[in-house]
């Protein structure tokens, strides 16, 4: 009796959803020709123009959605609200994707484009959260690095060791996040940037803790604006911002510091119960194919990996920029982060929280 | 010195209520895309913002499930309001009681619990689930506007219109209805902006490739969020201060205008 209640109200419930949905939006249920693929990426991430070249190519329908931080990315997928086929983590977050069993491994005989236009050291690099390179396929990538505005700065800033400099104190910007605000302070001891040892730690610490009177903020995307506006003179900022921050303002200057720095790569990946993983396959392929990369490199305008792609950049100074394409093997000591499991994640935050608190 | 001190403080507060607007639309006309320099005078962002598919989609999907939502909820919630009414001293405080409670709970735990219902119904995410869920929470913003009314009701007039022959519907709405309307109105109001606003709820119960415009502004975070979106705050607020401002000029100053009805439903709120 019970069974059949909870049964009428699951029906009428999923009616009411089903007229809703049709009388609201009949266009969002209609499938290609050759079915669906849907793909959950960073916002403002992809040109929207390549999702129509996609459709029309292959006859099938992007259902396209976005998330803002990997951290809430995570949890939608993980709940199965929606079954996803493709998505973009970083680096970190694929290790623990892959650490959860949520992915499935990459067919390359499908995904031809990869191997041929994508760098083999982007796979090299990748290896640090993908060790076989079985699950990640690397869309965008970048350098983590030190903005400096060379007008109010005395000698070129080079390293991690100058943003201890008390000459510049009160001129300087931090990441306000946990994994990127210790990765300077291990870099600069030496250390990995993903050690769990609690003497690298607590070391890592207390150098945060005495560089914090120098600080003049711990911000997140606010660099980009306050280094062109010369609110500041130093900032730690990603390498896919530097070279828009330049194009507003000439003066500033980016670095790879050289103690070394971290490598990051968002990639794409097919999850584990994709429903449309043939389509899933086409569409990475597509995503790789060395026209498609370049119409993204130009909208996103963070490093692409694509090899092919970076070929038919017309602009040389972009193509040859030390910011969007260094050299990783010129540079020492470069790292990606990697996972680091629930108690390793709790006790970076601790640390934190006392740095922030000191 | 006292006058100079109050307005001095009026002055502070109007500054502080208005000035992050006041940016906002400042640099919705600033060529450069960033909020540090200003690049000269443009009207670019407004042209493009008419020109983004996906911007303009958000917006209409925002408007739609507001209206929609609002509407239904203001059905659902006056009805409601007049069986509660019919009901026993007891069993109506005890609804009222449960009716109030989505209003103080968190968004993100409505947010949360409407999304593992959804799971466990095996209902697909999409406008439906957004559409559901805001008529959900906007049902209790109605009932708390229309039950003052409502409690001051005069049952005589509709007994004594049933009395003279007419049928209970048509006594609700010539006798009953015009006595609710300025409760029903407010409530509809604050169900529509209620909707307008939400971000959580909207966020855990959406499905792939629906957007509202908080949703679709919050995906930008990473990359910077556009000045399009500048473009088109504005307008909205523009729209909204325009309207305000017809309403109260209207020349015969209605009962139904949105100033009385406020303060209407202010002095009689419980």
């Amino acid at each position: 009796m019970k069974k059949h209640r909870m049964y009428y109200i699951r029906q009428s419930a999923a009616a009411l959803t089903i007229l809703l949905s049709a009388a609201l939006c009949g266009c969002s249920s209609d499938k290609g020709v050759n079915g669906q693929v849907i793909v959950y990426n960073w916002g403002e991430y992809i040109d929207p123009e390549t999702l129509l070249m996609f459709e029309e190519e292959y006859g099938i329908k992007v259902i396209y959605d976005e998330f803002e931080t990997n951290e809430s990315m995570y949890p939608k997928v993980e709940s199965g609200a929606v079954a996803y086929d493709i998505a973009c983590p970083s680096d970190y977050m694929i290790s623990r994707m892959i650490q959860n069993g949520m992915l499935s491994e990459i067919n390359y005989g499908n995904i031809p484009n990869a191997k041929k236009n994508i760098g083999a050291q982007y796979f090299e690099q990748s290896r640090g959260f993908d060790p076989e390179n079985k699950y990640a396929i690397p869309y965008c990538w970048g350098t983590v690095g030190i903005l400096y505005n060379r007008t109010m700065v005395e000698e070129p800033i080079t390293c991690w060791e100058q943003l201890w400099d008390e000459k510049y104190a009160d001129n300087i910007l931090m990441q306000d996040s946990v994994r990127d605000a210790f990765m300077v302070a291990e870099k600069l001891n030496g250390h990995s940037m993903n050690t769990l040892d609690p003497a690298e730690l607590e070391a890592a610490k207390n150098l945060l803790i005495e560089q914090k009177p120098l600080v003049q903020a711990y911000v997140v995307d606010q660099v980009r604006d306050k280094m062109i506006g010369g609110e500041a003179a130093i900032g730690v900022i990603y390498s896919g911002e530097a070279i828009y921050t330049q194009k507003e303002n000439p003066d500033l200057v980016y670095v790879i510091p050289e103690e070394g720095t971290n490598v990051w790569i968002d990639s794409w990946v097919i999850l584990k119960n994709a429903p449309n993983k043939e389509n899933a396959e086409k569409f990475i392929n597509f995503m790789c194919r060395e026209d498609i990369a370049l119409m993204n490199f130009e909208y996103i305008t963070y490093s692409t990996p694509n090899v092919a792609a970076r070929e038919l950049i017309e602009e040389e100074e972009i193509k040859n920029s030390e910011i969007a394409f260094p050299d990783l093997s010129q540079y020492g000591n470069l790292e990606t982060y990697v996972y680091l499991g629930e108690d390793g994640d709790y006790l970076y935050n601790e640390l934190w929280k006392e740095v922030k608190a000191y | 010195m006292k006058t100079i001190a109050k307005r001095i403080y009026v002055a502070l507060i109007i500054l502080f209520l208005y000035a992050p607007i006041g940016i906002l639309m400042v640099l919705s006309f600033n060529r450069s895309k960033t909020r540090a320099k200003w690049g000269g005078f443009t009207l670019h962002w407004y042209r493009a913002l008419f020109q983004n598919e996906e911007i303009l989609r958000a917006l209409l999907n925002t408007l739609l499930i507001a209206l929609l939502s609002s509407l239904i909820a203001t059905v659902i919630g006056t009805v409601a309001c007049i069986a509660m009414n019919g009901m026993k001293r007891r069993a109506k405080s005890v609804l009222m009681g449960i009716t109030n409670i989505p209003m103080l709970n968190a968004d993100i735990v409505t947010g949360i619990s409407l999304m593992l219902l959804y799971i466990s119904l095996g209902i697909k995410f999409g406008m439906g689930t957004i559409l559901l869920s805001h008529i959900t929470f906007n049902i209790p913003y109605v009932i708390l506007s229309v039950m003052p009314r409502m409690k001051q009701l005069n049952v005589s007039t509709y007994e004594a219109a049933l009395d003279l022959g007419s049928s209970p519907l048509h006594a609700f709405f010539k006798v009953v209805f015009p006595d609710l309307l300025p409760g029903i109105l407010s409530g509809f109001l604050m169900a529509f902006t209620m909707s307008l606003d939400d971000f959580i709820i909207t966020h855990f119960t959406k499905g792939v490739g629906v957007d509202t415009l908080s949703t679709k502004i919050y995906t930008e975070i990473k990359k910077g969020i556009k000045p399009e979106m500048y473009a088109l705050s504005s307008l909205i607020f523009v729209t909204v201060l325009t309207l305000l401002v017809l309403v109260n000029l209207s020349p015969t100053d209605k009962k139904s205008s949105v100033g009385t009805l406020d303060s209407e439903n202010a002095s009689h709120s419980p």
